[in-house]
């Protein structure tokens, strides 16, 4: 299968470009990055997804599928680019896929859609309405990307579009959202809250991600790996520090005293759990995860 | 007092049917060893300051998702507690009663990690029906905040009840097994709640009792559950037919009372006149 990739030379996008030549797919890459050592299998396209010469390559390729991962979704990156490029990029990915016939469509999002609050649900179901904007309006932008990759289903029923929403994911490489958090020795938490998180060891996410693009399905699908556990259990595991700082003070050290940056509405995100239910995507793929918690955790810890 | 591990507790903390994971923890973030340290207290607590008779235990079933209704008697969720001791120490295999908890709890520091721990979520419906599809003992107190806040010449009445458990109960095909709940007025003797100074705290009131502070006075509780109650029915029915069988069980939660009254010696301090209508129907 041609596959084209949006976002490739992203954590995630790398693997998920690996795992797809390794099955033997010929994969399309486009990202504004450039990847030099790009595996065999994999065309290298540095262009923007917004661009024409994005649109050139669906015309001139034809992908059977296409799955998006160009967001920017580094929480203090608040340029004005990162909007458009968070919305218009999903809106031209859609459109190509409509106007050059491409069967199907995977768009890559965040669990963090459905928001942190003291009264939300342990386990959220795909038709819940995305809370996070409230208070949260970093997230405003990929949130609205969800929601518009999600009215494809609709407008454009000739494609099969899945609209994932992904855990946090963990794992050698560091990165994310979860891992930059962990970075540091010391991790701020705040005094009195340990709340639940979920995570997805980064190789089981891009095989979640691969799945959904190899068999048509449809629909909004939750993804995530073993059962949750309580950030406390995780920042030991992973041979960390908790700092715990009272609520009051968290926003006048974070940054400081070499803890992390974090913006204001993330602080919710430290008092109250973000669980979802995967139980339809499991159902729809098949999908299962090879990594549990431990050996997420350990992989994360252990990695150089 | 607390520290100290009692190997009969963590026996029947590991009887529970809570599925724990390598680290002690179950898929809603229940914890172990948090659980020991709670029962540790309440052992004590029944011990030495609560002592609870407990009637019709046979009801409350061994296995399988349950629903246990009844009500608020006064001062804080005293009440709460002692279910939940009784539901771990009373029956022969111990259960681990799981409330429904008020949302203003989850946001205070320190008893939003502790209550998640030990398994009492915020109360929305959408955990509700998890934890009875997952056939486990669910605690309701349909009063709500409204039971809490009872003074203590209001103790054994009932105010309005929630008719949200009912259509899970219905929805969900769970029993209702009722229980009538009688002392938390005398363990707890609220004159009169103070709302303003309690929202100011982030909390819906803060009680005043009758010896002004805030504490509760050595009690013996008596705790009278019921047959279980099935009603006909998925949940979808009209506000009338689900009223009249809340009704049915408000109306066997208060018999539950009453007997439990009965079992009590006359009150020491006996009010005049009859108890306050306030908020009854």
């Amino acid at each position: 299968m041609n596959v084209l990739v949006t976002g490739v030379t992203s954590m995630l996008g790398r693997l998920v470009a690996r795992g797809l030549a390794e099955e033997g797919h010929r994969v399309l890459g486009l990202d504004r990055r450039a990847w030099r050592d790009a595996p065999e299998g994999v065309r290298m396209f540095q262009v923007d997804v917004r661009k024409r010469s994005a649109e050139e390559i669906f015309r001139s390729e034809r992908p059977d599928a296409a799955i998006h991962m160009a967001t920017v979704t580094h929480l203090l990156h608040r340029s004005p680019d990162r909007f458009r490029i968070n919305l218009e990029g999903t809106r031209a990915i859609v459109e190509h896929c409509e106007h050059y016939n491409v069967p199907r469509l995977v768009v890559v999002g965040r669990h963090t859609y459905y928001g942190a609050a003291p009264d939300s649900a342990l386990y959220h179901t795909e038709d819940e309405p995305p809370v996070a904007i409230h208070q949260f309006p970093e997230l405003a932008d990929l949130v609205a990307a969800d929601l518009y990759a999600g009215s494809a289903l609709w407008r454009y029923p000739q494609i099969d579009t899945s609209v994932l929403r992904l855990c946090y994911t963990l794992g050698p490489s560091r990165h994310g959202t979860l891992g930059s958090y962990l970075g540091g020795r010391r991790v701020p938490t705040v005094l009195g809250y340990d709340p639940l998180f979920q995570f997805l060891h980064e190789e089981d996410a891009a095989q979640a991600i691969i799945t959904a693009a190899l068999r048509p399905m449809r629909g909004v699908f939750n993804v995530s790996g073993p059962p949750p556990v309580p950030l406390s259990i995780i920042i030991r595991e992973t041979g960390r520090r908790s700092v715990p700082v009272p609520e009051f003070f968290m926003n006048r050290t974070l940054g400081r005293f070499g803890l992390p940056r974090l913006p204001r509405g993330a602080i919710d995100h430290l008092k109250y759990p973000i669980v979802v239910d995967s139980t339809p995507f499991r159902k729809a793929t098949g999908f299962t995860h090879r990594f549990d918690e431990a050996a997420t955790m350990n992989a994360f810890e252990m990695a150089i | 007092m607390f520290t100290s591990r009692d190997p009969w507790i963590e026996r029947r903390v590991d009887q529970l049917e809570v599925p724990f994971n390598a680290y002690g923890i179950d898929p809603y973030g229940i914890d172990k060893t948090h659980l020991v340290r709670l029962f540790t207290a309440l052992e004590w607590m029944r011990r030495r300051y609560f002592p609870v008779r407990v009637r019709g235990l046979p009801f409350v079933p061994q296995q399988g998702r349950a629903m246990l209704v009844g009500n608020h008697s006064g001062g804080v969720a005293i009440d709460a507690t002692m279910v939940i001791g009784s539901a771990f120490f009373d029956l022969d295999t111990p259960r681990l009663a799981q409330g429904m908890a008020d949302k203003f709890l989850g946001r205070l520091p320190g008893i939003a990690r502790l209550s998640s721990r030990i398994g009492q979520f915020a109360g929305i419906p959408a955990h509700a029906e998890r934890l009875l599809e997952d056939d486990r003992l669910l605690m309701v107190f349909p009063e709500g905040a409204r039971g809490t806040a009872k003074l203590a010449s209001e103790a054994d009445s009932l105010v309005r009840f929630g008719t949200g458990f009912m259509r899970l109960a219905l929805k969900t095909r769970a029993p209702i097994i009722p229980f009538g709940f009688v002392g938390g007025g005398e363990a707890f003797p609220t004159m009169f709640n103070l709302y303003a100074f309690g929202r100011l705290l982030g909390v819906p009131y803060v009680p005043v009792t009758r010896y002004l502070l805030p504490l509760p006075k050595p009690t013996t509780f008596d705790l009278t559950y019921g047959d279980a109650m099935f009603f006909e029915g998925n949940g979808q029915e009209d506000d009338e037919v689900i009223q009249d069988y809340v009704e049915q069980v408000k109306a066997k939660i208060a018999d539950l009372i009453a007997q439990g009254r009965s079992r009590r010696k006359p009150r020491p301090l006996l009010r005049s006149g009859s108890p306050s209508q306030r908020g009854r129907r």
